[in-house]
């Protein structure tokens, strides 16, 4: 089945038996901040720009569970249920601390879901939390279970020296997907396009992901989400201008800016959710705290069109709109932009001790 | 020996092919050559190519592409003399006519150099320096363009803008085309605030390396004039050489070998300088193009930069250069930039080349470089 540019394309989009939505989101961005100025000092002698102003580093004990645990804790406090009433707990992360050994089942057991539930790690890249999201999507809107947690949360590597350096960073978000009338934000359709493209990957036993380099940029990122984003807007009949927010997975500031103006977004509807600047690159969890962000202050009526980009390759486009009930929950919990403002900066030798650089 | 012409061009467009392999682009300008030249078979194929056995994991590339592009058991084999197989290439193919041995051939440059990283690619890129003495100590071509930079700067007491007009000017033309890769002008004063790579060659001195093939179609004179209206002669064709290795120069700032091969090139075509109405020269580096035009002849030693200054190479100037847009702006496909020379020469000889075309075009100077000028090949074209 081919997509045509021209004709109806509405098999391709995904929408579930049952309406369904966001019950409740948290997020969580550790504190520590690197500044790009500390990567170009140790390895550029200063020299050249960075391509954020700095990222997020996860402290010496913590990891993609502790961090999970923190964003579904924020996440069940606006959603304001049981969590025994969850039927899944999914993790999508790069960055899970075990190979073998679900970091899932330790969230959910912390954050007190009963033994009733799947659990599983998820992994594809940076849109491993998106993808676990869709099928949170499913198993609800399908009547499987009345509430899941989906989470993308990410402590990411980089080797030291390496472009990604600048960028690679940790923290995320968690969502409780439920029914759409207990939703703040309900979910209206989504779209998912994936190719073998290999961009940027890591082996099994390597320590640090490799990259295509400029690879990574046309036939990689701006082609999966831009063809995902405007099969979405196709299929849904809308265009840049019906959605009063946009947020793209965000590797650095200029990407998910140029794939926005490509899709004929303007920089008011892309700026609330767009953090690479000030947290780096969370990457499972880069457009979904984002998403955080934007639901921190929306209002009722807004609609929203999320994109992630995950590397090997694919997007998913979520077209989502905000309820009431955002009024009631956003205030449960702390709020994103109180996670990005709680910052300490350290300086490049604490980093490589907080993240584990330093080796016998 | 016979005369020798050119009754076809193809070329693909020069940039990152990400989703074609060699053998894809080689065909696309295989076939675009042939349709150009009306002719349907050709006697044999000639490949100019440098680092497919590295960048593409292939050699054999005369019979991969000859089977590919459907051009049957023709006799093909591919000339390497790293940025200058592609001059090498027009060579064979000129030598192979003018000698008899064979009558219609099909000269193609072709490289596919960015399916690698940079670190792979610098290290397949090495390899035509002098392995032993150079790049064994962590040379690199552009580490070595920045010496001879560095050089004629304190040589002739210029400043590094004093450059900037080759850039400019390549800029300029690469704009134009619709084949060039990159489109963009730069602004005067760009050049000098430029990120450096090796000071003092920066982002906006050297020809980013790319992917790209191009072809031509070589046959006698007489059996060029049954079959297309306006054949291109190559009335020289001459080649020369000097050390791989800098140390080893008597004088780092005369390419001994651009002089001898164009010296060579313009006693065959029995021409002065100011027969030449265009000159396609091996602009990977500014510096390359300053030392060039001077051992050329074209300028008094430690003079070349002032030709560039003066807007003496512009498409409407004493001697145009670059006209599509050379290395820097088109691009530069490795072991396809020979070609791709010829064939720009060949339609501003034909005066098809559009926005690009130099004005009254006669007679076109090209040259093929390899590495610093250690490999240099020239040929003279006309109408």
């Amino acid at each position: 089945m081919t997509f045509h540019p021209n004709g109806d394309n509405r098999s391709f989009l995904m929408q579930p038996t049952k309406p369904v939505g966001i019950v409740g989101y948290g997020a969580y961005v550790p504190r520590y901040r690197l500044p790009g100025s500390e990567v170009a000092r140790v390895w550029t002698n200063g020299l050249g720009g960075s391509p954020v102003t700095e990222k997020a580093v996860a402290g010496p004990d913590e990891d993609v569970t502790t961090m999970s645990i923190e964003a579904a804790r924020n996440a069940l406090a606006r959603a304001g249920i049981d969590p025994q009433a969850l039927r899944a707990v999914w993790i999508g992360s790069e960055s899970h601390p075990y190979a073998v050994k679900p970091t899932s089942t330790i969230v959910a057991e912390s954050i007190g879901a009963s033994a009733n539930i799947q659990a599983a790690d998820w992994e594809f890249a940076c849109k491993a939390g998106t993808e676990a999201v869709q099928a949170s999507i499913a198993m609800v809107g399908s009547g499987m279970g009345a509430y899941t947690l989906s989470i993308g949360m990410d402590t990411a590597q980089s080797r030291p020296g390496d472009a990604l350096e600048y960028t690679a960073a940790s923290g995320g978000a968690a969502f409780v997907i439920g029914a759409a009338e207990e939703s703040c934000a309900v979910y209206q359709g989504s779209y998912s396009f994936v190719t073998d493209t290999p961009d940027f990957w890591r082996r099994a036993d390597e320590s640090y992901p490799s990259h295509g380099e400029r690879f990574t940029g046309e036939p990689a990122y701006f082609n999966h989400t831009t063809s995902a984003a405007s099969r979405l807007l196709d299929m849904m009949g809308t265009t840049a201008a019906d959605y009063t927010h946009a947020v793209f997975h965000q590797p650095n500031v200029k990407f998910p800016s140029r794939a926005g103006q490509m899709l004929g977004f303007k920089e008011e509807q892309m700026k609330t959710g767009l953090l690479a600047g000030e947290i780096g690159n969370v990457y499972s969890g880069s457009c979904m705290v984002g998403l955080t962000a934007i639901l921190d202050v929306a209002k009722p009526g807004d609609r929203i069109l999320m994109v992630s980009y995950g590397s090997g390759a694919g997007s998913d486009a979520f077209d989502l709109r905000v309820t009431e009930r955002i009024l009631e929950i956003r205030d449960r919990a702390p709020k994103t932009r109180d996670y990005i403002t709680r910052r300490t900066v350290i300086d490049y030798a604490t980093y490589c001790r907080y993240r584990g650089l330093l080796r016998d | 020996m016979r005369k020798v012409a050119i009754i076809g061009v193809g070329q693909t467009p020069v940039g990152e092919h990400w989703d074609a392999s060699i053998r894809m682009i080689a065909a696309e300008a295989v076939h675009a050559a042939l349709e150009d030249s009306q002719v349907k078979a050709v006697d044999a194929l000639y490949v100019g190519n440098a680092y497919g056995a590295s960048f593409s994991s292939q050699s054999q590339l005369g019979a991969l592409i000859a089977d590919y592009a459907g051009l049957g058991s023709i006799e093909t084999f591919s000339t390497e003399a790293g940025d200058a197989s592609g001059g090498a290439a027009l060579r064979t193919g000129y030598l192979a006519v003018a000698s008899g041995a064979v009558d219609t051939v099909l000269v193609l440059g072709v490289e596919k150099s960015t399916d690698t990283v940079s670190t792979a690619h610098v290290r397949a890129r090495n390899v035509s320096l002098d392995a032993d003495y150079e790049s064994i100590h962590g040379a690199t071509l552009t580490a070595l363009a920045a010496l001879l930079m560095r050089r004629y700067m304190h040589e002739y007491g210029v400043e590094l803008g004093a450059f900037e007009n080759f850039s400019i000017n390549a800029h300029t033309n690469g704009g134009k085309n619709a084949n060039a890769m990159y489109r963009n002008q730069i602004k005067p004063g760009a050049f000098a605030r430029a990120p450096m790579i090796a000071d003092p060659v920066s982002l906006f001195d050297g020809a980013p390396d790319a992917d790209g093939a191009a072809a031509v179609i070589l046959t006698t004179v007489e059996r060029a004039a049954d079959l297309v209206p306006h054949p291109i002669q190559i009335i020289a064709s001459a080649a020369a050489s000097d050390s791989l290795a800098l140390h080893e120069r008597a004088d780092l700032l005369d390419l001994r070998a651009v002089r001898a091969s164009v010296n060579k090139a313009m006693q065959q075509a029995n021409i002065t300088h100011g027969d030449i109405n265009l000159f396609e020269l091996h602009d990977a580096f500014t510096i390359l193009s300053a030392l060039t035009l001077e051992a050329a002849g074209f300028a008094e030693r430690g003079q070349g930069w002032r030709l560039a200054k003066d807007g003496q190479i512009g498409l409407t100037g004493t001697l145009p250069i670059s006209t599509f847009g050379g290395l820097k702006s088109r691009g530069n496909p490795v072991g396809a930039s020979g070609v791709y020379q010829a064939v720009e020469a060949t339609l501003q000889l034909r005066g098809t080349a559009g926005a690009n075309q130099v004005p009254d075009a006669r007679i076109a100077m090209i040259q093929s470089i390899g590495g610093l000028a250690s490999t240099v090949i020239t040929h003279i074209l006309s109408i």
